[in-house]
């Protein structure tokens, strides 16, 4: 065995210890950046989810100013309390559309009516076929879409109330 | 009281480490006047921590709600078997383990050595103290089990549901005797480094430790891999988690080193390769124990993050490893290699064997801690999953299961006359198996078909060393041998018969409502009720049918309420050739429930392969007992000179 041979299981362990180490002094972060910033909106054309409201269409989404599309559900705990951040956000001046995911009109109906109507279009998606499209695996998620229908932020789970400076930055870096 | 006497134990124990170590400094040149002295202190520093760890499940049994600990992991409406495996299923307590196994080891090297000479044994007990210095300190300054709490609270928080289970009660501490009983070996190879004793004297001294070791951490991983069968719900008994991983990765190098010290014991030869294998084993239990007590990977053993334990474990980590890797770069060029061997022979077969496992456990370790590496490179995050590790170590692990039918035809020095056309009937059953399995189950994915083709092959060839001679007059150890060795077939056979026959099921049903998975109807016939010691719990009561006869499966979903949590108890029905394995979910709104149903045909295989692999570890371990019991004189009765 040659002499540098011998000392090459030492350098491993040098390697092993730097990146252990490391990893110590930067905790992991849970954000994982979703692969989907940066990528266009698929292609969709979602029918009308309340007869109050018109459906929503990728072109809806490439106005020429950043939207915030929100996927919920009427039977989704979790959007019942989200939704109400969202109307604080409507009054500030954000534009936010809808996907309702396996829903029926009645019961959209109904849970707008008690919580409050932050939306500007509703899409019906009754299957979760766009949904899936989106890359989203649960309700409510959000996504901020700048104007030319580029996903600029994916947000996970529901918008808290200490969301909102965050969600206006990004809307705002989105412009 | 009784905490107290545990920690004064501890302490002592530590002062006597420390008086061990610097014993085996200040008398390096006389060890022989030290040594009797030395032995002394290594078994009363084993009796020490022997208490203190007797006095924590004295603490746990009597639930002393006045400890921290016991307040943290304990409640008085636990099942007892629970209140004391309640005092190895948290980190302080698990640590206590360690350290107990580490220095009874130590006291067991110390009463029984009679192998090594003198020199080699004193050194080896300076090291076991030095390893054993490290963790005291670890336990004393950073993991307390005995610290109090004041004032005492009025109820336990309770163990997590999911440890509380006769598997996983076990299952810890089996892993932990072969986790730390490889430091017998690293010790001795670190010893006999110093005084440049490498020999196949030091081989034979080492080979009980690494045996006794790797029967433990071959239970252990059965054991876990069992446990994560039932009680996770998943179906899959292997899910290369990072924790799993770190069971693996010792025993892999176990493995190796146990024939590596065969090849040294008998011809003198691979020393650098097998003091190399003795420490990296060790050091892989000390790598998982790091993973594992620090919780810097994610994995589904769900420990805390805690930077200044972790912190230190590194430190011992880097120390002890680093100082006997260092160790063996100065000294590895000093080593002299014993006699030469031939292309053909059991040496080269031995060495193919030590390559292919090593190449394995390097698969592995990058694929555990591939991800962190990447991530401290490039920011990017990722994970490395079962994809990468059954496509690169499955293929490695065949060709080596097809080797070990081969290896031991092979005689030592050269195979004048390699008995090849032995191995015609195993060729002939693994063709047939291939052919059955082509005809039968056409679609079947390759992995899985030459799995069950190759164990075929190593089910005949494994027993082909008892054959020829009368198998009675055999010695145990190669009794030993051949039952670990179709052990593998066996393994090797229920994984890829679970790959490539499991059916699984998953629906919602009515009650009333009847699913088909595999060969069975399943009916949900009710869901009710019931009530357990320490939790609460929905039963479905499932009616399975095959043709003739019913059977009646409970699987529960259980509530608890310290902590509170939620368990799914799978109710597996285990019948000859398979095993019926359901799962009960959650209920939907219309009056529905979700079950997950599995039909696994001779899944119970793989776990039975484990058992009869560390039997055959046993049987070779005692059989090396029992003769070095009928010669008095182990130097005369093993040719020492020849090679010494």
């Amino acid at each position: 065995m040659s002499r540098w041979l011998r000392f090459a299981p030492l350098a491993l362990l040098a390697l092993l210890l730097t990146a252990l180490v490391w990893r110590l002094a930067t905790p992991p972060s849970s954000d994982i950046r979703s692969k989907l910033e940066g990528q266009r909106v698929p292609a969709f054309r979602l029918p009308a989810a309340v007869p109050t409201k018109q459906g929503l269409t990728t072109a809806d989404l490439a106005t020429g100013q950043p939207r915030l599309l929100n996927i919920f559900a009427s039977w989704c705990v979790p959007c019942i309390t989200e939704v109400r951040v969202l109307k604080a956000l409507q009054q500030r001046g954000v534009a936010i559309d809808g996907i309702a995911v396996r829903d029926q009109p009645a019961d959209i109906a109904r849970f707008l009516a008690a919580n409050g109507d932050p939306y500007q279009r509703i899409g019906g998606d009754p299957q979760s076929a766009i949904q899936i499209a989106f890359g989203s695996s649960g309700v409510p998620e959000s996504f901020v879409v700048d104007g030319r229908g580029v996903i600029r932020y994916q947000h996970i789970g529901p918008i808290e109330a200490e969301d909102v400076t965050m969600i206006l930055a990004q809307l705002k870096a989105a412009r | 009281m009784i905490a107290e006497t545990g920690l004064a134990a501890l302490w002592l124990a530590a002062a006597l480490a420390g008086l061990q170590l610097l014993m085996t400094i200040v008398a390096r040149r006389r060890a022989a006047e030290v040594a009797a002295a030395l032995r002394g202190v290594a078994v009363i520093q084993g009796v020490l921590t022997l208490i203190a760890f007797a006095m924590l499940l004295l603490l746990f049994a009597r639930t002393d709600l006045s400890v921290a600990l016991v307040f943290e992991n304990s409640h008085s409406a636990k099942p007892f078997i629970y209140k004391i495996a309640g005092a190895w299923g948290n980190h302080e307590g698990s640590m206590l383990l360690w350290v107990t196994v580490l220095s009874v080891a130590g006291a067991c090297l110390a009463l029984l050595s009679r192998r090594t000479s003198e020199r080699t044994l004193v050194a080896s007990l300076g090291a076991q103290a030095a390893l054993a210095l490290g963790f005291y300190a670890f336990l004393l300054l950073a993991s307390n089990p005995f610290a109090r709490l004041s004032p005492a609270p009025l109820a336990g928080r309770g163990l997590n549901p999911l440890l509380q289970d006769p598997g996983l009660a076990f299952h810890p501490p089996t892993l932990y005797f072969g986790y730390v009983g490889l430091s017998v070996a690293f010790s001795l190879a670190v010893g006999a480094l110093l005084t440049r004793e490498v020999d196949s004297r030091l081989a034979r001294a080492m080979r009980p430790w690494v045996l006794a070791a790797w029967i433990f951490l071959t239970l252990g991983i059965t054991a876990g891999s069992y446990w994560a069968y039932y009680e996770l719900g998943w179906g899959g008994y292997w899910f290369w988690d990072p924790v799993e991983n770190a069971s693996l990765m010792p025993w892999l190098a176990a493995t190796a080193l146990l024939h590596s010290l065969n090849v040294l014991a008998a011809r003198g030869a691979l020393k650098a390769w097998t003091m190399m294998l003795a420490v990296i084993a060790f050091s892989m239990s000390m790598v998982g124990t790091f993973l594992v007590r620090s919780g810097i990977l994610t994995s589904v053993h769900s420990v805390a993050i805690d930077p200044a334990r972790g912190t230190f474990l590194l430190v011992l980590l880097g120390l002890y490893v680093g100082a006997a890797l260092l160790l063996f770069a100065l000294r590895g060029a000093t080593l002299k290699e014993g006699a030469p061997f031939e292309l053909v022979s059991r040496e080269t077969g031995l060495v193919i064997n030590n390559l292919l496992l090593s190449v394995i456990l390097g698969v592995v370790f990058v694929g555990t801690l591939y991800p962190l590496f990447v991530e401290a490179a490039s920011g990017e995050k990722m994970s490395v999953g079962a994809p990468y590790f059954n496509a690169v170590a499955g293929p490695l692990a065949l060709i080596l299961a097809v080797l070990v039918g081969v290896g031991p035809l092979l005689s030592w020095r050269r195979a004048h006359r390699p008995q090849l056309h032995r191995l015609i009937i195993p060729a002939l059953l693994g063709a047939s198996a291939l052919a059955v399995t082509i005809i039968l189950a056409p679609g079947m994915g390759l992995l899985p078909r030459l799995g069950l083709t190759v164990a075929a092959v190593l089910a005949a060839a494994s027993i082909l060393p008892l054959t020829g001679r009368n198998p009675l007059r055999a010695p145990l150890a190669t009794w030993g041998m051949v039952v670990a060795h179709f052990g593998i077939a066996v393994a090797l056979a229920g994984m890829a018969a679970n790959a490539a026959f499991s059916t699984e099921k998953l629906a919602v049903a009515r009650i009333g409502e009847t699913l088909a998975v595999g060969p069975w109807l399943v009916q949900l016939q009710g869901v009710s009720p019931a009530a357990g010691k320490n939790f609460t719990a929905l039963e479905a009561e499932l009616r399975a049918t095959r043709g003739g006869g019913a059977l009646t499966l409970t699987p529960a979903t259980r509530y608890f309420s310290d902590p509170p949590t939620t368990t799914n108890e799978a109710a597996i029905e285990t019948l000859w050739n398979g095993q019926l394995y359901t799962v009960l979910g959650k209920p939907d709104a219309g009056g529905g429930w979700q079950l997950r149903l599995w039909w696994k045909p001779f899944v119970t295989l793989i776990w039975l392969g484990g058992v009869l692999i560390a039997f055959g570890g046993a049987l070779a371990l005692l059989g090396r007992a029992l003769r070095l019991r009928r010669r008095r004189r182990p130097e005369r009765a093993w040719g020492e000179a020849r090679y010494a």
